[in-house]
């Protein structure tokens, strides 16, 4: 966003003294910040120009290792760093984005971020230093603005903590439980010449511990625990995934034989494949999953927050069970919602690998004949309608295609539902969503950033008209840039999630849902450049998503489906897990 | 008995923690009752005492919550230890000369200062427990109660063994958040109770 300065660009700071025996590297605070993305393994930054970082963008094109996306909105440069981080465990999103309305735009992708714990670093341009809280022309006040939906955010007022400060925010953003963290960079400063130094070592701070050891006595307990269990069933969210715990869960469920189920969130924590695979638990989960979980003596929860999505009605979550056990990096989600007879507080792959040598082989016959048994009264299906597609024929074509080679970006709603279900994730990493904040939009723009994550994998964004349109303007980036992302607009001519809670929950009153009208999306896609098409008949999918992955660039591929097509199994709201209404 | 419960908060002096401190407590739906900060003996640390209108359980949740802000070095509840936890009040009351010596004699009670007076008014300086404000408070309502202002509590545990001190603090220090109640018990018997609480 270019706007006139009101006032003329500050003078840079007075020149610092120069140690006369250390040669320093003298450079301006933009040139220190660009220096220190590098030494943080940055190589790809997604951002928008405006006039309080105009001197991040004066330098940025001396680092040609920082490849800049320049997208269309600033909202898509969170999703896209969102996506970049989600899809690579180890790396860290970078956003770029000017003061005021720019760092406001970033608000929703940050709060994304911070509610699936995913790293990002947003650097914002502020105006200088002097005009803070003057109301200055593009001036707000970011810190404030994005507290409650960041980890931690700096503002940066001396041209010395550039480096330290970007240092510590990249270790606050990837340690721990992740999250977004706000850099807000005073274009004065930009402009200041320092000494570029950058840290040696280890950060280390005294508000900012690493995580605890888990205690080798609880571990004991509930291997014992496990030894005594006779309905035992484990459930993984994303945390297993972010400590790259899968290979141990799958361990622990084939020793003591434990049945898997998995959030939204931790979908591809554990193969669906496996014969110890549940499903999605709670509101929009497998019925099987909630009856395990409905009749379970011990409940063994491993990286998550355990929300209102898991539990529907919070009474009718787990009654039977005698051991509720919860392990979560972070302490103060333990006890948030359900309270656990025993927790550990520790990061999921360390305690999943100190707990297994203490876990003894064991196999409850009765239970998992229980289990099969409620797989086959309660599969996962949907019915098939004549003379309508249905998405998840879509789904289906395009795994029997990719197998467990294609990335699936769901953005929110119904289609966020099916993508989860309806694709047979077999490996960790292959399905990304907006699990937490459900934030529409976020798919397109975040699978931008999943592509330049995984430049040999193919990249599905799995999107509704409604969420498309909320971010379409970075068709124009993709095509910009030719990324190979395949976008399936699963069109319904409406806010279909919304639709279905209006037909079933709200007297059946449908009231501004109808997306009847929307634009041409072929004619759309081809306006931007995007190859594009469309269809309505069963027979084209297969056809159609064939060119698509074999085109090297974006595709937009319309898939009109049934408009009535629903979300199932789901509790109806307010019901608690075991009233689950099944597709029929 | 005061309902709210007392957290002491040790936190990196910086611009904003106040405010993220603040801004935590609102958003996940507490009430502050009182909210004191200041230096300690370490001038990067500061010292906050908050008191929480909360039952037991949400007080845990707040400072699992706090202990997560990056700015929170640490955090303890201390409601159920052993304490000194005063605040300051200084009220000024209306105080015509035939009401003065009635009113100076509650104050010599509750070893209260006289800090300034005039021909009809004067203010006074009470320090002291919650509890015993209040009961000067409404001790003082009938004479006339020009205006108040009252600190928010500050606190220290009692005894060596005291919770959270700087001086405890490595960086391999056992992580925040659980509540070590009773730090301070094995000092009972050897501190007094100095401060002439009512």
């Amino acid at each position: 966003m270019i706007g006139a300065s009101p006032q003329p660009a500050s003078a840079p700071a007075p020149p610092l003294e120069t140690p006369a025996a250390v040669p320093a590297r003298r450079m301006t605070g933009a040139q220190i910040c660009l220096e220190s993305l590098l030494r943080e393994g940055v190589d790809t930054i997604f951002g928008y120009p405006g006039g309080a970082n105009l001197y991040l963008y004066r330098w940025l094109p001396d680092y040609p290792n920082l490849h800049h996306i320049l997208v269309r909105h600033e909202q898509g440069a969170a999703h896209a760093a969102d996506g970049y981080a989600r899809s690579r465990r180890g790396a860290v999103g970078v956003c770029f984005a000017t003061s005021g309305p720019g760092a406001l735009n970033l608000v929703t992708g940050l709060g994304t971020a911070f509610m699936d714990s995913v790293p990002v670093v947003a650097i914002t341009g502020q105006v200088p230093v002097s005009a803070i809280g003057t109301d200055s022309f593009q001036e707000s006040d970011v810190i404030g603005s994005t507290m409650s939906v960041v980890k931690h955010s700096y503002l940066l007022t001396r041209v010395e903590d550039i480096a330290p400060t970007i240092k510590e925010a990249f270790h606050v953003a990837r340690s721990g439980r992740p999250g977004p963290v706000v850099i807000d960079f005073p274009k004065d400063l930009q402009a200041a010449i320092g000494e570029f130094n950058y840290p040696e070592g280890p950060v280390r701070m005294r508000s900012f511990p690493p995580p605890p050891q888990p205690d080798p006595d609880k571990l004991r307990e509930i291997a014992r625990i496990i030894k005594e269990a006779k309905r035992p069933v484990i459930l993984s969210g994303r945390g297993v995934l972010i400590s790259g715990a899968e290979q141990e869960l799958l361990e622990l469920s084939h020793r003591a034989h434990i049945p898997v189920g998995w959030t939204l969130l931790g979908t591809g924590a554990f193969p669906l494949q496996d014969s110890l695979a549940l499903q999605m638990v709670g509101f929009m989960g497998a019925g099987y999953t909630n009856k395990a979980v409905c009749d379970a003596d011990v409940v063994i929860m491993i990286g998550m927050r355990c929300d209102d999505r898991v539990t529907t009605r919070l009474d009718s979550f787990a009654p039977r069970v005698e051991h509720l056990i919860h392990i979560d990096i972070d302490p103060a989600e333990i006890g948030k919602s359900v309270v656990p007879h025993l927790s550990v507080v520790a990061d999921a792959k360390t305690a999943l690998s100190r707990l297994l040598p203490m876990v003894e082989p064991k196999r409850e016959h009765e239970w998992l004949t229980q289990i099969d048994q409620w797989k086959e009264e309660h599969p996962v299906h949907y019915v098939r309608r004549e003379g309508f597609l249905q998405p998840q024929e879509v789904l289906e074509a395009m795994y029997s295609r990719c197998k467990d080679e294609a990335i699936v970006v769901a953005d929110v709603g119904q289609n966020q539902i099916w993508a989860a279900l309806w694709f047979n994730y077999a490996k960790p990493g292959l399905f990304l969503n907006s699990g937490g904040l459900g934030t529409m939009g976020y798919a397109f723009p975040a699978s931008m950033g999943v592509k330049f994550s995984n430049p040999d994998r193919t990249v599905f964004c799995v999107v509704g008209e409604g969420g498309f349109m909320m971010n379409m303007q970075e068709m124009a980036t993709m095509v910009e840039n030719n990324i190979d992302v395949n976008v399936v607009i699963l069109n319904n001519a409406s806010l279909g999630m919304v639709r279905q809670f209006q037909d079933d929950f709200y007297d059946g009153v449908r009231s501004a849902v109808d997306l009847t009208f929307t634009p041409d999306f072929v004619k759309l896609g081809e306006a931007f450049g995007m190859k594009a098409m469309t269809t309505r008949r069963l027979e084209d999918v297969g056809p159609m998503l064939d060119e698509a992955i074999a085109h090297h660039g974006p595709v937009l591929l319309n898939f009109d489906i049934d408009p009535d097509a629903n979300v199932y199994p789901i509790v109806p709201l307010g019901k608690g897990m075991l009233d689950f209404v099944e597709a029929s | 008995m005061n309902p709210s419960r007392l957290v002491s908060v040790l936190v990196e002096n910086k611009p904003g923690v106040l405010n993220r401190v603040a801004s935590m407590i609102r958003r996940r739906g507490f009430n502050i009752d009182s909210l004191s900060v200041g230096a300690t003996e370490d001038p990067t640390v500061s010292r906050m005492t908050i008191a929480v209108h909360v039952g037991r359980q949400a007080a845990e949740q707040a400072t699992k919550q706090l202990t997560k802000l990056i700015d929170v070095i640490t955090i303890e509840d201390i409601t159920e230890m052993r304490k000194v936890a005063h605040e300051l009040m200084l009220i000024r009351m209306h105080a015509p000369a035939e009401q003065r010596s009635e009113i100076l004699a509650v104050v010599g009670v509750f070893v209260g200062r006289i800090v300034d007076i005039a021909a009809s008014s004067m203010v006074i300086e009470i320090t002291g427990t919650t509890e015993k404000i209040d009961t000067f408070v409404e001790l003082m309502r009938p004479y006339g109660i020009t205006e108040m202002a009252r600190s928010g509590a500050v606190a220290l545990v009692r005894g060596d063994q005291a919770g959270i001190r700087l001086a405890d603090l490595g960086l391999e220090a056992e992580p925040p958040g659980g509540s070590r109640v009773g730090a301070g018990a094995a000092d009972a018997g050897i501190t007094a109770d100095t401060t002439g609480d009512i």
